[in-house]
Formats: structure tokens, C-alpha cells, sequence
């Protein structure tokens, strides 16, 4: 923990911080971002979860996202657009003491990386799928996701978006995910439990976070600022736990309302544990199937 | 520095005797044999048998094999478990290959030692999918965008697919690359006698992991060799990993400095260490007028080739190249000084090697690429022109 000792003033340790490369900040993102609140909300979901910080490793795609990973103070790994979640796949299995969680954008992990989204929650890979939906690839400056709302205006789509966008939780939960939530940046204290128990739940959970994205997003729509975009959020939200995913998708300028809540919450047989049953009865003397590092 | 500490095989994974068996089951069993554990892979012709092997033999063993979505998945779930502690591989032909390009660029930046293996099929694109080539010979070389080194290896027949894939994981581990295994369709589907020997006489080299304590550890710091320690998840490190340009402690750093002394570092590493890499076989090259250079089955269809320039009284012999990158550019500098011409046959028309001989050479002698478009092998005669044709 760098604990910044030349500072004066004793002001109390954001609690955070011990889970912070703080030698690394400033960080990236703008001022107004959520990404910033959800890994706050992650740090929180982490210190009550009683997982060891050395068996958590965090996995992160490219965009704004993609840079959580490294700011986090666990084992970090950055890795190609969209490409996240196999290597997560990799690294869960090699070692399957690890509690691994998958930190990325819309665009990372539902566009480019959409293949592997759902094959990884078809397996049941027990895996923990952050996902923050900013409805924009923000980094390179506001192309359209696939999540960007209808008539949206996007780079690439400087008349509005005509096509339709994915309804993720719905996605995740056809695909076979146990776990799936989702909240909005607005609401951190939901959204530090969704992570909570999505961190405990084993199997493929998903927690999409809604988060402004100010400097691009909401500019080009002429949204406002972040705090409007709070503001929409809490005003406009309906928390419907146990909805149909299949009718909570998004609208956001054409509906009064977006569903959030915790959608799914079921009970599967995860990947590692199916694999060593298939082949206990190959192997005898109580040797495991896969040695692991 | 870490030190390299060889081990014996794991006897109960090594199927130690004679068989009659396929370049692809060999390759298998190498790898297994070398102490991979994880194979991700996507089926595709002519590798496919390959997989299909491990997919078998991995429970019996204590490893994993998992069908992943497509190639790009397979080439990165593959360094996932690199990082989680394992020594893991992928297995694809060439469509599969061009797919997981981005991710030998990522294996090279990131230091994971892994191998790819590539059974060459012709190309381009779909080509002929059940039929040899060596095309891909620059792709491994140069297919990531950007500057990096990596090793390559030819195996020429169904041994060598065994004894050079524990090579290839050594060097993986050695120099923490991405080692590419380019094997083609005729060595992956020959089937000739293989000998596995006992696993006390098969040296495994095993993973470089670093003795310091996390507090004084810097995951991206290089050793003599320029070769930096390597950790796995779950040790208490807390380090960080990514394609970004990095400084030692594994953080993205955008400085032109950062750049040049990570990059080039990641060149010199490879060839400032090349000697101890590299493997050739040379035959019948003492007094010999032509040098016929090749590799993979392309080498074996030469030995004919030069039979038949014996019977027509040339003496020609054989530089058959196993480590294809870092190219062993000295040694041919060295042997056109001694012979009159040098013949390269591979299969791929545009003299993906023969270049690179070409530029070694520097006109101290000519060199006589013998291409072929792929889908079968050298007619010998071919060769034995081009042979005599270099004389002229």
C-alpha cells in the first residue's frame, strides 16, 4: 500500500485505496465517468467478499474500461479487444483456485468480443462478467456499440443509429448464465451487492452497469452532463428484480423507463466441476482430471 | 537471473518405446512429453488430429484440452494458462493461423512462452486444405504488426515432430517467446517409425519463476540474457500484464524511451542469443559444389534431387535448416564462401527462405530458388535442374 506519507494533514484513507496502484494515478478516464464509481463499487463488493486478494486475479479487454485492470492491485492482466474473456478462460482453468473477474466496456465485450461472451456463459465458465455499458466506444471517440440506443448520434453514425441494440441481460441469460443483474451507476449501493454476490456465485455471473459517458456520449446527444445523466438514471429506472430478461431491454430515449434489478440468480453445474465429474470414473485412485498449476 | 533447471520428463505421460505412428500423433505426444498441459485449439485440416490426440490423452495425464470457439479464442485462452501457471499450447493450420496472428504479437509483448503449431496447407485463403505447403514461413516471422522475434522450427519427418516439439517448449521457456512449430500437411500425415525414448533421458525445462519476494520484484526487469523472471497469478505478485508498451513494473508507459528499450530489448533477446538456438543438419556439404538449402518435407524430396545430381557427377549436398528464425545467416555466409551455388526448393513461390539465404549470402555466390505453388511436393528432377542450371 502506497500510503502517501508526505501529506501533512492526516485525512482519513479513502478505503478504497489499499485496492489502487495509486502510483498510478491520475487515472485516465474524464471527469463525470462512471467507470471510476463502478470500481469503486468493485473495491467495496471485493473488502466484504472474504475472497484473498492474492487469489483474485482481474481481467481487462481494451477501451476505458479495458484500463481498469490496471489500476487494480491484484493480478492484472490487460489483454487484446475483446479477447478478455477466453484468456479468462485460460487462466481460471491453469489455476482453478483463482476467482477470476472480467472487467470491460460495451464495445469490448458485446462487439468484437460477443462470440466469446456467450460461449464462455453456454460453458459456465466461472467467471465474474463486469460489464460497463457507456452505449459508445469511447476511447477511439464515439463510434456506434452495439448497444448504442436507436437514433443515438454516434461517429459512425452521425444520423443516428438505425439498428436494433442487444439487450444484454437477455443475451447473457439465453446463453446460459446463473447470475444476471443490472444497475446503473446511480446506484452504487446495488450495484456493490450485484458485484457481491456475482464475486460468490459460482458459475457465469453477469453484472451490467450502466455509466455517462460525458465527454463523448452524452455531449454528441446533447444529454447534459454526468449529473443529468444521474439524474435519468434515478429517475427513469425500475427496479424489477426476477424480470423477464427477454422485456428488459433498452429504449433509453423512446421509453419513460429501463429496467434494472437482479434478473437471474440460478443454480448450475459450473464448467470445472462438470469436467471433473465427466471424467472421474476415467481416472482412479481419486486423481483429478486436471492437475492445475 | 533465473536459472534454466532442466528436468526429466514426467514418466507416467511419456509412452516410452517404438512406434508406427503420424507427424501429428508425435507432435502430440512431444508436447506432452515437454510438460504441456493446456491445449485450446479449433478443429481445422490438416492439424486436426493433433488436438484430437490430446483431447484424448489429457485426462490420462493430468492436463487439459478445451474446443474454443474459434482461433483468436484459442491463441489467447492458450496464454491465460500460461499465467495461471501451466505450459500450454494452440494447434491450427493456415486460415487458423492468419486468425491468431494479433496473438503471437501479444505473446511476443507480453514475454509468455508458448508454442503455436502450424501445419502448413496451401494457400491463400481456403486453398487446398488437405495438401502441403510451407507459405506460412514469413507469417510466423512477421504476421503480428509491429517489431518482434520469435523462433521457428521445421521438423522433417514423424521423430523429429516429437523430439523438436520438447525443443520448442524449452525455447519457449528459455527465451519467453512464442515458439512456432511449422510443421506441413506431408510431415503431419506421414507415418514412418518413432522411437519415445525412456523420460529419464528427456530434458524439460521448467518455467523461469522468480525467487524474489514480490516487494522486490519487477516483473518486466531483464536478465543477463535479457530475459525477465516470470511469475503466475495466485502468488501474491499482484502484477500486471498488458500489449501496451510497458516499463519494468509491467505499466503502460507512452514514452518514445519506453518504447526502445522494451522493443529492441525484445529483438536482441532472440538474437543476441541465436547461436544457442539454432539446429541445422548438414550433409554431404564437405567439398561440395552446390548447397541445396531447405527444410521440412522439401528437404527430404532434395535428398533425391541430389542423388541425382551424384549420378550425373555433381557434387551437391545438403543444409537442411531446423531453426528456420533467428535464421542462421552466419553459417550460410559461411558456406557460400565454400561452394559455387546454393539451390533453395520450398514450397512456396515466392522464395519465402530463399530470400532470406539470398540476403545472408550477399552475392558471394548465386542462390537458385526452386519454388512451388503447394499441393504436392517437388517433382526431384525440378530440383536436379535447378541444381545444374546454377552451375551454368
Amino acid at each position: 500500500m502506497n500510503s502517501n506519507d508526505s501529506t501533512e494533514c492526516t485525512l482519513p484513507l479513502n478505503p478504497v485505496v489499499p485496492f489502487l496502484r495509486t502510483e498510478r494515478m491520475p487515472h485516465i478516464w474524464c471527469p463525470g465517468c462512471g467507470i471510476g464509481t463502478t470500481v469503486n463499487c468493485f473495491a467495496r463488493a471485493v473488502m466484504d467478499c472474504g475472497i484473498p486478494l492474492d487469489e483474485l486475479a482481474i481481467v481487462s479487454g481494451i477501451g476505458c474500461t479495458g484500463r481498469v485492470a490496471g489500476y487494480l492491485k491484484l493480478d492484472s492482466f490487460h489483454t487484446t479487444h475483446g479477447r478478455a474473456i477466453p484468456f479468462a478462460t485460460g487462466l481460471k482453468l491453469s489455476n482453478p483456485k483463482l476467482h477470476v473477474v472480467v472487467y470491460s466496456g460495451d464495445g469490448d465485450l458485446a462487439g468484437i468480443g460477443g462470440n466469446h461472451f456467450i460461449h464462455a456463459a453456454r460453458r459456465n465458465l466461472d467467471l465474474t462478467v463486469i460489464l460497463v455499458n457507456n452505449f459508445t466506444y469511447a476511447m477511439t471517440g464515439g463510434q456506434a456499440t452495439p448497444t448504442a440506443p436507436k437514433e443515438s448520434i454516434e461517429t459512425t453514425a452521425p444520423y443516428g443509429v438505425f439498428e436494433e441494440p442487444f439487450n444484454l441481460p437477455h443475451l447473457a441469460a439465453s446463453s446460459g448464465a446463473v447470475y444476471v443483474a443490472r444497475w446503473t451507476a446511480y446506484h452504487v449501493v446495488q450495484t456493490k451487492k450485484a458485484i457481491l454476490e456475482a464475486l460468490q456465485k459460482k458459475g457465469f455471473s453477469f453484472v451490467e452497469i450502466l455509466a455517462p459517458c460525458p465527454t463523448i456520449y452524452l455531449r454528441r446527444n446533447r444529454l447534459g452532463g454526468a449529473v443529468e445523466e444521474l439524474k435519468y438514471y434515478k429517475e427513469h429506472c425500475v427496479i424489477q428484480n426476477g424480470a423477464d430478461t427477454k422485456d428488459v431491454g433498452i429504449d433509453l430515449r423512446h421509453q419513460d423507463k429501463v429496467t434494472i434489478g437482479k434478473f437471474l440468480d440460478i443454480e448450475k453445474k459450473e464448467y470445472y466441476d462438470a469436467y471433473q465429474e465427466h471424467y472421474a470414473g476415467l481416472l482412479k485412485g481419486g486423481k483429478q482430471a486436471v492437475a492445475g498449476a | 537471473m533465473a536459472e534454466l533447471l532442466y528436468q526429466h520428463a514426467e514418466p507416467e505421460a511419456v509412452l516410452s518405446g517404438t512406434h508406427f505412428m503420424d507427424g501429428n500423433h508425435a507432435a502430440c505426444e512431444g508436447a506432452i512429453a515437454a510438460g504441456c498441459r493446456f491445449a485450446a485449439g479449433y478443429p481445422i485440416t490438416p492439424s486436426t488430429e493433433i488436438v484430437e490426440r490430446f483431447a484424448e490423452r489429457a485426462p490420462h495425464v493430468g492436463a487439459m484440452f478445451i474446443q474454443m470457439e474459434d482461433e483468436i479464442a484459442s491463441s489467447i485462452c492458450l496464454q491465460g494458462a500460461v499465467w495461471g501457471g501451466l505450459k500450454a499450447m494452440t494447434v491450427t493450420s493456415g486460415p487458423g493461423f492468419s486468425l491468431m496472428m494479433e496473438h503471437t504479437g501479444y505473446a511476443a509483448m507480453t514475454e509468455t512462452p508458448c508454442v503455436f503449431v502450424d501445419v502448413q496447407r496451401a494457400g491463400p485463403s481456403t486453398g487446398l486444405p488437405t495438401l502441403p505447403a510451407q507459405g506460412d514461413m514469413l507469417q510466423c516471422r512477421f504476421g503480428s504488426h509491429g517489431d518482434y522475434e520469435a523462433i521457428a522450427l521445421c521438423p522433417s519427418s514423424v521423430q523429429e515432430c516429437f523430439d523438436f516439439m520438447i525443443e520448442a517448449f524449452n525455447l519457449a521457456e528459455a527465451y519467453r517467446v512464442p515458439v512456432f512449430f511449422m510443421m506441413d500437411e506431408c510431415v503431419g500425415h506421414m507415418t514412418e517409425k518413432l522411437v519415445i525414448p525412456d523420460a529419464r533421458e528427456i530434458s524439460v525445462l521448467g518455467r523461469r519463476f522468480t525467487k524474489k519476494p514480490p516487494e522486490e520484484f519487477l516483473p518486466y526487469a531483464p536478465g543477463e540474457d535479457l530475459v525477465p523472471e516470470m511469475v503466475k497469478a495466485g502468488d501474491g505478485y499482484r502484477f500486471h500484464v498488458t500489449g501496451l508498451t510497458h516499463d519494468e513494473r509491467g505499466y503502460p508507459s507512452t514514452t518514445l524511451a519506453t518504447q526502445r528499450q522494451l522493443v529492441v530489448r525484445l529483438i536482441e533477446k532472440i538474437q543476441r542469443n541465436a547461436p544457442k538456438i539454432w539446429k541445422w543438419e548438414e550433409r554431404n556439404l564437405q567439398g561440395a559444389e552446390v548447397a541445396v538449402i531447405s527444410y521440412g518435407i522439401s528437404a527430404r524430396v532434395a535428398l533425391k534431387a541430389i542423388e541425382l545430381a551424384k549420378q550425373d557427377g555433381i557434387q551437391a549436398g545438403l543444409f537442411r535448416l531446423i531453426t528456420v528464425w533467428p535464421f542462421p545467416g552466419q553459417r550460410i555466409q559461411e558456406l557460400a564462401t565454400r561452394v559455387r551455388a546454393i539451390v533453395v526448393p520450398e514450397l512456396n513461390l515466392r522464395g519465402q527462405v530463399a530470400n532470406e539465404v539470398e540476403r545472408a549470402v550477399q552475392g558471394r555466390c548465386p542462390v537458385v530458388p526452386v519454388g512451388h505453388p503447394g499441393g504436392g511436393v517437388h517433382d526431384p528432377q525440378d530440383i536436379f535442374h535447378a541444381i545444374k542450371e546454377a552451375l551454368s
